[in-house]
Parts: structure tokens; sequence; C-alpha cells
């Protein structure tokens, strides 16, 4: 089994954030075209355009219906769809690593980064199944284990222009919902991003202490809690006044229309 | 096993080059590096320094190079061997294709040019193929605008001169509030996922109104799940309710709206349009002088609540007769929310809302301008209320007065063209006055008398012939459908199989899936598309058809002009056509071959160059009768549309110093490369708000050649083009509507926005199909060409149809279940899955994910092809017959836009599952076999 370091440098990974992901999969696509063509074998797709297509991706979006209030007596808030963007989150204490029998799955002392030394993996898929995440994918041509890389090939790549250095995802994310970083330094940006908007540990119950953050999605339909007001159903209609009518009729409408002109 | 780290190369060379050009996996546009090994493409990424997507890219972008080497691409063209349908072809040259396409059309120019059909599908070169079949003479072109969307296009341009769509934006960094209503995934979708990044980003807050709560709708912070059909109604409530409480922007209306206009009231055939003066100008009332005058007349202050005695008939005002429509209570909130499924409390707070953040956060940019009424105004006010909608409320058959009711919510907002507000994109602005009118005077072995799509201004513009029959083949701009600024693509096939108005000869097109997802009545349309007459002719006889890929519309054709893929073109983005400007700059950009095409393909555009000049036509030879245009980049480069203006604004006149106009420089294209594959040119500041009206805007907009002279305009909430049709409909003026759509005409026509149920309500009973049925186009996969990417297809490979629980309990669906779907049109059985997060008498699926089997180089076992549906087949391109003997089309009575989203439908479980998703069709034969078992994609290595 493989040991990993005591500490690291730094904590490099990614923060995601779950407000604003749309889901629309550029992440996803993005991460398969500079992967296939970069760190290691090609992610490769069996059946492509077959009756079960089936390919290599190290990042996938799953998408979730949640129903606020489903199992209970009161009335139900309107059903909301959450987005979920899912790769590797570089463990502090990463499973994948210490289950590797041949070493080949490792953490890198100085930005933490999870990766895998194909030369030495076996495709013994012990990694896959440690990973609570589900975030190891076996590619079924080459027979060695894919994961995320961070992009460790791009971000201190010296033929990419400063502002390229980034993991292909993150550079790509249309709405700007990834964002990348050293998470083990309390002043970056993506640690005050973390600390301002309660970003979350993903099964922090495993213990496997993940790099990567989650930022919560903002409550959702404040409008209906508002509407319910006007109906002394909730809080107080604090829109209520904006609406005060100047006239019921098309009459009254034209004599405010009259005075307030005169105004102008 | 200790700690041990390899060493690993972090810097390695990501490729030879980089390649810049435009992206074609959908209709946004943006700027792509394509990194090249050993001449091959490697990967695709954003430009960072492009306008449109500043170095982000989607899904589908990203997938562009399994779309450039899919095994679907055509590989020469394609003589039809087998019956029509079969998909049995011969491959031959380019000489012998082009040699047969001019046998077949140079006898039809001869005689009669409106024998050809050219229709166009998701072309974006629409400034050049009109510019062929304008040369050609035939009244009958359109691209895909009467399918798609027109009634968003033709809304905006008739209400305040632009659109949304790709066509304005919100002000995404002064926005606060944003409401965004119906989606297509597929214009403007960066930017929009940029613009909702950003206003997210500042805390601001957006408002989603859609029947499905996926994709923008489920970050929305409120979501409105509005019954599919009942938008228009909505936002007239929310009219009223503002109306009633004031809170609607005087200052802007009376100074740059029609609001202050008098309309004149007496029955007769002057009823309901502009008091003018002789120049014709519309005329207000000067508060300064309680006099009438010239609504541009310097200095002129208009008056909203004037009313004018003149010769005995009373005038008042546009705005007086706002109020009295509004503020009637079937506007009310209690009155509108069961027919929209939203309850009157949400309609109240919504509009509360719109109200304080529109008048209590408005705040003022400090830039000093002048009106064209010659006012200087030291700042700009900003009302930080945005909308934006789509497809969503535009495809209805109450769409064209939907999106009207939109823009006139806007605009008592005072919400256009603002700071905070929604703002046009060049070349935009630009009044309807300022469009040519439609054209169809054919003369053989001539070209047409003029372009052929435009804007009409009365039934004097209509497109008739001298007995009152329609002049086009898609009976565009007839009394069915005055106003239908795009044609109707859809109706073209219908109408040449029924011989309605009359029979064609060849049929034409390009990048159209019409056998398929681009037609309603699939299974209808093929047996049009391969009908014989009594003497075993094809009832329609010829049809040409370009496409880079094995689509399901390849194999009902007789003769195929291979395409090349978006990698091997040249291409144009252009400010004739559909640019790619920003609401801060004009911009424009080109497609280059980053690699050259390894198979017998052509750009269409440049197939046509060729064509053109062997047919003769007059744009396409020089005097000599030779070629005009070696290719399409040739024509880019040199053509003019008048002197020093080009397709590209960019670079022009011989030093290429010029933008905007100039002569033509040899060198432009070269440019353009250079630059990245775009021209941008940025509007000064204090010139970039309230163009419409804005002195220096006017000026720019001059000197890039997006008019000729400034053009001020008032925006029209009043539409008298509308009441022009009334009138007529009414018995006035000598072209006269057939008497079956007299009422029609009266009622949907109406000048200022009014909501009416979709028309399939009205023909179909809504109690035995009580649901609406809609389509999504998925933010990962462009619909009609994405199922052959074998990336995207691993994301979106299946479309189930989405249904809410109210109607999967009812059911009692469980997971894996299929239904039958029934309209009453047609049956689909369909598997099905539950999704909470839906209007409750909506169910949908993703668009265009079914397939044909043997369509796209996919395996016959597919899922897209055995799981995958259509709606398509539950629609009909006609409404349901009404016993009148007269075929009425399921479109916008206004603009012709198919109503694709007025589909009601019944749903009941299918006991036992069908093996397939029904109706199930036997395979076309592919002309280009089926792709790979396994793909290991890297090269150079």
């Amino acid at each position: 089994m493989t040991t990993l370091p005591s500490k690291t440098e730094k904590k490099l990974g990614l923060v995601i954030d779950l407000d604003t992901c749309v889901g629309c999969h550029a992440c996803v696509v993005s991460c398969k075209g500079w992967n296939t063509q970069n760190y290691g074998a090609p992610l490769s797709d069996q059946e492509p355009y077959g009756a079960d297509p089936s390919g290599t991706f190290l990042n996938r979006v799953h998408s979730y219906e949640v129903q606020p209030l489903a199992d209970s007596a009161k009335v139900q808030p309107a059903a909301q769809l959450i987005h979920f963007p899912k790769s590797c989150l570089h463990c502090e204490d990463a499973p994948c690593v210490t289950v590797c029998p041949t070493g080949a799955s490792y953490k890198r002392t100085e930005d933490g980064i999870v990766l895998v030394n194909e030369s030495d993996c076996i495709g013994c898929g012990l990694c896959a199944w440690a990973c609570p995440y589900g975030a190891r994918e076996l590619d079924q041509a080459e027979g060695v284990m894919k994961k995320c890389t961070l992009c460790v090939d791009r971000i201190y790549n010296d033929n990419l222009p400063e502002v390229d250095r980034v993991p292909a995802c993150v550079r790509t994310c249309p709405a700007g919902a990834r964002h990348f970083g050293d998470l083990g330094d309390p002043d970056s940006d993506v640690s005050r991003l973390v600390a301002d908007r309660g970003g979350m540990d993903l099964m922090p119950e495993q213990g496997t202490k993940p790099v990567n953050k989650y930022l919560p999605p903002r409550p959702k339909d404040q409008m209906d809690r508002s509407a319910e007001a006007t109906q002394g159903e909730g809080d107080i209609d604090v829109l209520a006044p904006f609406l005060a009518p100047v006239a019921e009729e098309p009459k009254g409408f034209l004599g405010w229309l009259d005075r307030t002109l005169e105004k102008i | 096993m200790t700690h041990h780290q390899p060493r690993i190369d972090t810097s390695p060379k990501v490729s030879d080059e980089i390649r810049k050009t435009t992206c074609y996996m959908c209709a946004c546009r943006c700027g792509i590096n394509v990194h090249m090994r050993e001449g091959k493409v490697a990967y695709i990424e954003g430009n960072r320094d492009h306008p449109v997507n500043q170095g982000v890219l989607c899904a589908k972008g990203s997938a562009g190079i399994m779309q450039h080497n899919a095994p679907s691409r055509l590989r020469a063209p394609l003589k039809r061997v087998g019956p029509r349908g079969s998909g049995e072809f011969e491959e031959i040259s380019w000489d012998e294709a082009l040699k047969i396409a001019t046998d077949w059309l140079a006898p039809l120019r001869e005689k009669d040019p409106s024998k050809l059909a050219f229709f166009t599908g998701r072309d974006q070169s629409q400034s050049f193929t009109s510019f062929f079949a304008q040369n050609f003479g035939t009244p009958n072109y359109a691209a895909h605008g009467g399918f798609c969307s027109v009634n968003m296009a033709a809304a905006g341009i008739y209400t305040m001169g632009g659109a949304f769509w790709e066509f304005g934006q919100p002000d995404w960094d002064h926005t606060k509030l944003f409401m965004l209503f119906g989606v297509a995934e597929d214009h403007d979708s960066n930017p929009i996922k940029m613009g909702l990044g950003k206003i997210k980003a500042r805390g601001a807050r957006v408002i989603g109104v859609n029947p499905i709560r996926s994709g923008y709708n489920a970050i929305a912070d409120d979501w409105v799940g509005i019954t599919p059909g009942t938008d228009g109604l909505f936002i007239l409530s929310l009219i009223h309710e503002l109306l009633r409480a004031g809170k609607i922007d005087l200052d802007y209306l009376a100074r740059f709206t029609n609001a202050p206009v008098l309309i004149n009231g007496a029955e007769g055939p002057e009823k309901g349009l502009f008091l003018r003066d002789e120049d014709g100008k519309p005329l207000v009332i000067d508060r300064k002088t309680g006099k009438p005058a010239a609504f541009d007349q310097m200095g002129v202050r208009p008056d909203l609540g004037a009313s004018y005695e003149k010769d005995g008939v009373t005038h008042i005002t546009v705005m007086q007769m706002l109020a009295e429509r509004y503020m009637d209570p079937q506007y009310s909130p209690e009155a509108v929310a069961e027919t929209c499924g939203i309850t009157a409390a949400k309609i109240r707070t919504i509009a509360a809302e719109i109200a304080r953040v529109a008048f209590d956060e408005a705040f003022e940019l400090d830039h000093e301008w002048t009106d064209f009424r010659g006012e200087t105004h030291k700042t700009m006010t900003g009302r930080p209320v945005s909308f934006h909608a789509m497809r969503g409320i535009s495809a209805h058959s109450n769409g064209f007065q939907t999106c009207r009711s939109l823009h006139l919510l806007q605009i008592l907002l005072g919400t256009v063209e603002v700071p905070g507000g929604f703002r046009f994109k060049p070349p935009y602005p630009k009044p309807v006055r300022a469009h040519p009118a439609p054209h169809c005077g054919v003369t053989p072995g001539k070209p047409l008398d003029g372009p052929h799509l435009g804007y009409v201004q009365g039934p004097d513009d209509l497109c008739l012939k001298e007995d009152g029959s329609p002049a086009r083949i898609d009976k565009a701009y007839t009394w069915e459908n005055p106003m239908s600024a795009h044609g109707l693509m859809h109706m073209v096939i219908s109408n040449a199989h029924a011989g309605d108005p009359y029979k064609i000869d060849t049929l034409f097109m390009y990048m159209a899936n019409m056998s398929w997802n681009s037609s309603m009545n699939v299974g209808g349309v093929q047996k049009m598309l391969t009908d014989k007459d009594e003497s075993g002719d094809y009832v329609i006889p010829r049809i040409i058809y370009s496409d880079a890929y094995s689509s399901e519309m390849v194999a009902y054709a007789d003769l195929i002009l291979p395409d090349t893929t978006y990698l091997e073109r040249h291409d144009c983005i252009s400010l004739l056509d559909r640019p790619i400007c920003e609401a801060d700059a004009a911009a424009d950009a080109i497609r280059w071959p980053v690699v050259e095409p390894d198979r017998d393909v052509r750009g269409f555009q440049s197939a046509l160059c060729d064509l053109g000049a062997r047919l003769g036509l007059p744009g396409f030879v020089n005097e000599d009768g030779t070629q005009k245009y070696a290719d399409y980049a040739d024509y880019i480069t040199n053509h003019q549309r008048k002197p020093g203006i080009g397709p590209l604004a960019g670079w022009r006149g011989e030093d290429g110093e010029s933008h905007g106009r100039g002569a033509p420089n040899s060198d432009q294209i070269d440019r353009y490369i250079e630059n990245g594959g775009f021209f941008v040119n940025h509007i000064p500041e204090g010139a970039n708000y309230y163009k419409p009206w804005n002195a220096a805007y006017q000026d720019w907009a001059v000197g890039m050649g997006l008019y000729d002279s400034p053009q001020p305009y008032l925006f029209e909430l009043y539409v008298e083009t509308m009441q022009k049709f009334r009138l007529a409909a009414d018995g006035h003026g000598e072209r006269q509507p057939p008497e079956h759509l007299r009422d029609r005409i009266r009622r949907t026509l109406d000048p200022m926005p009014v909501w009416y149920a979709p028309f399939e309500d009205d023909v179909v009973d809504t109690e035995e199909f009580p649901v609406h049925a809609l389509t999504q186009r998925p933010m990962a996969m462009y619909h009609s060409w994405g199922s052959q990417n074998a990336w995207l297809r691993q994301i979106h490979g299946h479309n189930p149809l989405y249904v809410p629980t109210k109607i999967w309990q009812a059911n009692g669906f469980a997971e894996g279940d299929w239904a039958e779907v029934t309209s009453a049109h047609g049956k689909i059985t369909v598997p099905v899955a539950h999704m909470a997060a839906l209007n409750e008498n909506t169910v949908w699926t993703w668009n265009a994910i079914g397939k044909r089997k043997g369509a796209w180089a996919l395996d016959k076992d597919a899922p897209e092809a055995t799981k995958g549906f259509l709606l398509n087949h539950l629609i009909h391109e006609l409404l349901p017959p009404k016993g009148d003997g007269l075929r009425w089309a399921n479109s916008d009575p206004v603009t012709g836009q198919a109503a694709w989203f007025d589909l009601r439908v019944k749903i009941t479980r299918a006991d036992p599952p069908p093996a397939e998703s029904q109706p199930s069709q036997p395979p076309i034969k592919s002309p280009v076999g089926q792709g790979p078992d396994e793909l290991r994609w890297e090269v150079g290595k």
C-alpha cells in the first residue's frame, strides 16, 4: 500500500459554485479534449457511434432534483434542479492513494495534486473502489486508471501564456462557476471565496478531507415567500408600497398623468 | 510502499501552431483557437480576445474536433440511383454534379424562375444565398426563420427597431434584475452564461419564466413555471399592475416612443391611423405650446395625455389608448392567474419588484449626450431591469403579440437602450422603414425586382399576384400571415406537394433537415417527398440538397452537393447578415480553412459561385460571361453591395486602413486571420446608450456604413402598419383579404399587444388533450447535427419524455416505463422519466436527439434510433380541418411562424412497452458507412 506525504506545500484545488453552474457540460468536454491529447494515454471511447457509447471522462456533471419539504405535510415550495460537476477532489487523506498496491497513485508534495503514474498502474481498479466519490475511471482501451490531474501539464506550462495556466475546465467555464487556486493559503482568492460563501466539503463524514470545495446554491424562490406574505401567510410584505395605486381606472390615470407631467 | 513521486514533464509542448477561426457548433459564433499538430486539429479552446466568448467555450465548441472528423461526413457529390428515400446513391464528380444542376435550373430560369424554390436552413450566409436567389429571379427564397423565431425578430423590429435573440443583450454590467423568458440554447449561448455568471457574482436577482426549471432556470433565484402559451397574458397583467401604480417612465415615453402620437378616432378609412403633417410625420401635441407639432421637431416636448380635434375628428394619444386597454380588470392578476398557472399574489410580487428596481434603484451614468431633437442631456438615466426572451414565447400562434407585449413592458419601464436595461447590438437599432419591403416581381431570364425578404408597411407591400393569389410558394406576405418577414420554410414542401398556390419543378435546399427534425408531420413530409403522380413522376420533380453530413434529408434528394466541415471553409459572419456585434461594438468575423478537406467536397457557397456562373446569373459573371468569383473567399473580398460596402467591414480600402466603408482590399482575409479571425470597432462612450435617438451613435453608424444617413425614430407601442391590415379587413382600400380571413385579421393584427389562446386550443378538445408538450435544446448538443458527435452523444444520447409529478402519479408510472402520447394529429410511444421541477400540465423532451436508423453514420441500434424520438410526429403543419375545406396553417397569423409549442397531447402508460420508440421507420442506406468501434483520438504523437 502507498503512503501519503505527511504534508504538502500547497493545496491546489477547485472551488465549484453550485449557485452559478447551469449544467452546460463545457467543463466536461474541454477536459476530455485536453486530456485526450495530453497527459498519459488518450481518453478512449468504446462504441462511439454504436448502441452503447461509453468513454473515459475525468469530469462529469450530474443533475439532482431537490424537493424541499417533500416529506412534510406543509405546502411544498417549487422543486429545484441542482447541477453538480464532479471530478477528483484531491483529498488530503486520499484513500485511492493508500489503497494502491504498486505506488502508481500518489499525492504530490509540492501542490497536493493526486496523480496516477500510468507506467506503474496495473489497472486493478482498487483505487476506484476506494474512492467514495466515484472520481476515477479505468480507460478500457489502455487498461490504466485515469483521473483529474488538475491539468498539471497546463498549470506550470511555460509554453502557455500565464493567464492560461489554469485547468482546462476553469478556463472554459462560460458562467465562471469554476475557480482554481491554493486552498492551503487562507488569503488566496479561492479561500476567501470559500469563507464568504460558506464553501463546503463533499461528504465530510468520509474523512477524506477533500481539497476541492463546493459553494452552495443561494436560497431560491424568496418571492414566493413574499407573495405568501400578501396573503397573510408569511413575512411582512415589503414590496406592497411599490404597487400603491395612483388610479384604479383609465380616467383617474389620465388625471395622474397630467399632474405628474406638470412636475417633469 | 513509501511515498514515491515520479518526475513528470509539466511543460510539454502544447501544439505546433494555433489557427484562429470561428466556431460553428451552433449559431453562437464564438472565436476559437484551433491547436494544430503535424497539420491536424489537436485541440480547440475559446479565443480570449474574441468579443463574443472572451475565451470561454461551451461543450459543443470543445467537441468540435469530433464534428470535424465525424464518420458521417459526406465524401463526394452524389447522384440518386435508387428510389427517393432509399439512400441509394452513386458518387459523381463535381463537374457532373454542377452540370446536372445547371441542366435542371437553366430552363426554369428561362421560362419561369419561380419553378425553383431555394430555401436554406441553418445558413449563416443569407446575404449571399439570397443574392444567388435574387439573381436567379425566383421569388421563392428564405432561410429557416419562419419555422424558428420570426415572431421575435418581427415583433422586435416593428416595435423597437431591434430584437432579442443574438441581436441585443441585457446590460450585464449594470442590471440588477434580469427576467428571462424561454430559451433557445444555440444563440448567444456563451454570452448569456457569461452574463448570468456576472450578475450572480454581483448578487443581482434572476427570474426565470419557463414551464421547465432546467439550465438557466435552474439557477434563477425565482422560478415562474408558467403554462405554455400564456406568457403574453402574464406580461399584460404585469403591465396592468404597473399602470395602476404609475410605475412607468413618463419622460422616456414622451420623448422616445409613439405614446404621445395622436390617433384618429373616427370610423372610416382613417380610423386608428396617425395624425400626420404634410411631410407625413406623425404629430404630437407640444406641451410648451399646446399645439400639434411633428414628433421630431427641435425642442418639442410631447404631451402624453393630449387630445386634439381636427375637422370634427377627435384624436387621442396612444398613451390614453394603452391605459384604456390594459387597466381593464380582464388583465388583473386575479383574472389571469388560473390561465397562466401563476398565483395572483406572485404576479403582484413580481410587478412590485420590477417597479422597485426600475425606479428605486435608478442611477445616472456621467455620459453627456445629445438627442435627435437637439437637446443635450448631462447624464444617462439607468433603469437596472432587463429582460431577455427566446423561442419559448415565440413559437406559438400568439407569439408575435406575446413578443410585442414583452417589448411594451420594457418600454413602459424605460429600460430599452438605457444603462442597466436591454441594449441593441449593431446594425441595430434600425427602424422598420430602413428595411426593404419584400419583392416578388418575376421576369423570365432576369433577376428578381429586389430583395425577397423585408418588412411590409401595409397591404400594398404584400407578395400577391395580380389575381390576388400568393406570389410565393410558402405564401409569405399574404393575408394568411401578412408580416412574415422570414418566409415560411415549414410550408414549402407541403405547398409544393399540394400545388397550392402553384407547382414547382426543383426544390433546392441547404442545411435543413426537412425530412426529419426540421419538419412538422415527419411521416407526411416523407410521403410528400416520395409521392408520384399518375404518370409515375415525383410530385416534387427534382430535389437538390447540400449538407456536410449524412443527415436524414440526404436520402430524399436526387442530387447531393457535399459541403465542408466548419474548419475547412471560408465564411463571413457579416454586418450585412447576422454579425457577432456586441452592444458596445460593431464586429464581424470569418471562417477560413484551418485544414484542407481530405474528401471531394466544396464549401456550398463556393459551389454556388460556380453554379451561378454556369447559369450566367448577372451577379456571378463578368461582362465577358466568365465566372466572376472563383470561390466564396473571392466573393467575400470583392463583392460590393453598394459602393464601398461589402461583406466584411474591417480593413477595407486599397491600403486596408478603412473600416466600414472603403474599396475592396485583396489582403482583407489575411488581415482578419492576423487579427484572430474577427474585426471589432467600439462605439465611443456617450454614443453607446440611447442609440436610436443619440446623435453621436447615429453619426458613428453612418460612418460604419450601417446607415446611409442618421435614422432616429420612435419606439412603436402602437404599430400603425397592423392597423392598415385591419382597415383592409373592414373593407377599406384596394387590396382586400379573402372573406374567411377578415375576422381573424381584425382580431390578431391588433396594433396594440393583445393575448388570445393558442390556435390549437380552439380546434382541439382541451379536455381530451389537457397536456402541453414542448421541446428544449440541450446546452451540450446542437439540435439537428449533434448525434454524430462521439463525445456529445455520450452526454445526450437519450431523450426520455419528462413528466411532472401530477401526471406521473395519475398514470402510475414507474422508472423504465413507456407512454403513449397522442395529439389530434398522431401518436408516439416513448420512454418516460419523472421530473418535479416542471409545470404540472407540461411534458417535454430534448429536441432532435431522436435519429432515423441509417443516418449520421450511427449503428442501427444506436439509442437515438431505438429509444430516441421526435415530437414532430405529433405536430402538423396544418391545423385540424374545420370543415370549411380550407387549409389553415399551424402558424402565427401575423408572421407565419410555425407554432411548435402550441402542441397539446394526452398521455397514457404503454402496457406492454414496445421494443422501440414508435413510430419506428425502416433504416435508410448510409452513403458513408458506419463509424469505428473505438476511438483513441490523439494526433501528432
